[in-house]
């Protein structure tokens, strides 16, 4: 049995990974993350969270920490995400968190310390196949989150353990509701966890990068509205632009950062033959040709064939449909599967 | 205080004989305690402890002035306890540097006075803790007074002797200053239960209201069980003082000699100051605090980063921020903390963890 760290958000889902990896026999320990130190009232990290894991903890019979990765977080996180949307990118901070944070910052310190293994309440499962591991999709379809973890590899892999993976969330919340955990009812975290949903991204972008307004026009030029903030409109997008006299569904199919212009039409007109990339990750191999690549957390996957440019070492690429698709946003990460299986994924340009 | 809990458990405030049974208790504890930190009885209000004590210590002297129709504003150091920090700062006072050994700056603090006096805004209070939690720094707070009556006769001077009254006499701090707050906890007492001592003459409005104890001070029940054993901690204290504080000042500096042997680049903060004799803080660059306190506690070494206060969300000290130590220096921070029972084989074992704790995250680097 192992020494195993598990990250507890205070939601069921860890609470839950943390009673059975009990339960297995391991020698557990609990440590909350403090990640954002500003105002939010979504997602985790807030001092109840940190209560509720102790709590769990406690009923658990483990040892609780809590360790504060905020200017880690600040850096890598938050800083990129305003920083990105500023170049006129659209960015997931989850992933990101996953990629600096939880399976990098946490798991060289449960290195340190001398964890052989971490664990979080992540829906996703590790599974090997020919003699590599791999990250697969979790058993509950609507929860699955092998696409915010795509960026893991062999080493992180190995260190890894998602004991709910192949859970549906209620049977997590049966387990949790007959140990008798607080979590148990507990809401699901939705958003990103350092906006405040009242003022959501506008008033976050806005306190810290200048927004721009940008007018809003059909395809023949003619203005049809106006937005305050062109940095957070998104290629594609298809609600939430209020512009008046809509005749059927418009899509965003341009967006001009130099004459601050967003350009609407059908869907025709969002649509692309190919998406660019870059910042390729690999679960083991890195793969080419015909592929299955999904572009958001909860998209549905998409056939088209990987090309990758110039030899091995290059970073860049592009995924060419097999029929056109709705633009994706630079700053997406587009996953690729092979069937259940994460093979890699790289970032849109 | 098993008596106090098992049979004089009446309200001291109630009339019957078990109430004034309790009572007595009460004034026993005051007297004793009166004794024990050199101030008078009737002085003491008694608090659920030092936070209470300071914030009663702002707050009060605000309302002292804003009653008389003139408000103030409150004046600290930069390195107070957040107790007296985030009342100063919340209510929009000004707050005085310190040097790079964490004392308070006396020039500045006679700027800031005269700043306020041209501006004509009356000072409520200027609180100068009387040694700083974190790092054991001793302040010139009967320097400070001299000061402070001197360019704003009209304001209250209040010292945190909370981490300070374990090992060094109060009395003269308590004669130079109108606002004393202590602990019981830093006495070997129970937690939840201290006083602040009002000097005589001194009106301090109450903070918490009804029920008129302490004369009409502070409102709420008395800790009776806490008050006993407050003033019997501090009595035991007292007595073994010079025996204890000089023991323990020299098992402290074997600490540190051995501590600053081993662990290559460890500097001990605030050095070159007057510091109380429990405290080994220390410095140690490109060290995280959190896995450090982490494997320290495997080895049964308990140690803190910064105030215990803030643990579960650590974050870099405003005291080691106020005395310029920033960048990579701030998070190794790590402050260990004897008491009157620690013995040589006690910090023997933690120096060699420290040492050897800091020379595996090293390897690591």
């Amino acid at each position: 049995m192992a020494e195993v760290l598990v990250a507890m958000s205070g939601g069921v889902d860890s609470s839950v990974a943390a009673a059975l990896l009990v339960d297995a026999g391991h020698t557990v320990t609990g440590v909350t993350l403090k990640l954002w130190g500003g105002e939010s009232d979504s997602g985790c990290c807030s001092v109840s969270d940190v209560d509720d894991a102790r709590w769990v903890a406690t009923a658990l019979g483990i040892e609780h920490h809590v360790f504060n990765l905020g200017s880690d977080f600040n850096e890598h996180v938050v800083d990129r995400y305003v920083a990105d949307y500023a170049a006129g990118l659209n960015p997931n901070p989850c992933i990101e968190c996953n990629r600096h944070i939880k399976f990098s910052k946490l798991l060289d310190r449960a290195d340190l310390l001398g964890f052989d293994q971490i664990a979080t309440g992540h829906h996703a499962a590790i599974s090997s196949h020919e003699g590599s591991l791999y990250l697969r999709r979790g058993d509950d379809p609507a929860k699955d989150q092998s696409y915010v973890l795509h960026m893991l590899d062999q080493s992180q892999l190995r260190r890894l353990i998602l004991p709910v993976g192949d859970m549906t969330k209620d049977e997590v919340r049966r387990i949790a509701e007959e140990r008798g955990l607080v979590t148990a009812a507990k809401p699901d975290s939705q958003d990103v966890c350092f906006i405040h949903s009242k003022g959501g991204r506008q008033e976050f972008l806005g306190n810290r990068i200048p927004l721009t307004p940008a007018s809003v026009v059909d395809t023949e030029g003619v203005q049809v509205g106006s937005v305050q903030s062109v940095e957070l409109v998104t290629i594609g997008q298809r609600r939430g632009l209020d512009v008046g006299g809509n005749t059927g569904r418009k899509y965003v199919t341009d967006i001009d950062r130099t004459s601050n212009t967003i350009t609407l039409g059908d869907r025709a007109g969002a649509l692309r033959e190919s998406v660019a990339l870059h910042r390729f990750v690999w679960a083991d191999q890195p793969i080419a040709g015909p592929v299955v690549a999904q572009y958001s957390a909860h998209g549905r996957p998409v056939a088209g064939r990987l090309e990758r440019l110039g030899n091995d070492g290059a970073d860049e690429g592009s995924v060419v449909w097999d029929t056109p698709q709705i633009a994706v946003a630079p700053g997406q990460s587009v996953v690729f599967y092979d069937g259940d299986r994460v093979l890699g994924g790289a970032i849109a340009r | 205080m098993m008596e106090a809990l098992t049979e004089t458990y009446g309200n001291p405030s109630g009339a019957h004989r078990l109430a004034r049974e309790a009572n007595r208790r009460v004034d026993a504890a005051r007297a004793s305690l009166a004794e024990s930190f050199g101030i008078t009885p009737g002085n003491i209000v008694f608090t659920s402890g030092g936070t209470e004590a300071d914030s009663m210590a702002i707050h009060g002297s605000l309302r002292r002035l804003a009653d008389r129709g003139t408000p103030g504003v409150a004046v600290c150091s930069a390195v107070e306890h957040h107790a007296v920090l985030e009342p100063v700062e919340f209510t929009g006072g000004r707050v005085v540097a310190v040097d790079a050994n964490g004392v308070l700056d006396l020039d500045h603090l006679g700027v800031v006075l005269a700043e306020l006096n041209e501006k004509q805004v009356p000072v409520a209070v200027v609180s100068i803790m009387a040694a700083n939690n974190e790092t054991g720094v001793i302040q010139p707070v009967i320097e400070a007074s001299r000061i402070v009556r001197e360019l704003a006769p009209d304001a209250l001077i209040h010292s945190d002797a909370v981490q300070f009254s374990a090992w060094r006499d109060t009395s003269d701090i308590a004669a130079a200053v109108d606002l004393m707050s202590v602990s019981a906890h830093k006495i070997g007492g129970p937690k939840g239960i201290g006083f602040l001592a009002v000097g005589t003459g001194v009106t301090l409005p109450a903070i918490q209201m009804g029920g008129g104890q302490e004369r009409g001070r502070r409102g709420g029940t008395h800790n009776v069980p806490g008050i006993v054993a407050m003033a019997a901690a501090a009595q035991v204290m007292v007595a073994e003082r010079s025996e204890t504080v000089e023991r323990v000042e020299n098992l402290r500096d074997r600490l540190i000699n051995d501590v600053l042997a081993g662990a290559a680049g460890a500097f001990v903060t605030g050095a070159g100051a007057d510091r109380l004799p429990n405290i080994a803080h220390f410095c140690l660059p490109g060290i995280e605090s959190e896995p450090l306190l982490f494997m320290l506690e495997k080895n049964d070494v308990m140690a803190s980063a910064a105030s215990s206060c803030s643990s579960g969300a650590q974050q870099v000290s405003h005291v080691l921020a106020a005395m310029g130590i920033t960048g990579s220096d701030a998070p190794g921070a790590l402050r260990l903390s004897l008491g009157r029972d620690s013995t040589k084989d006690d910090v023997d074992a933690a120096a060699r963890s420290v040492v050897e704790v800091v020379d595996r995250i090293r390897s690591r680097g």
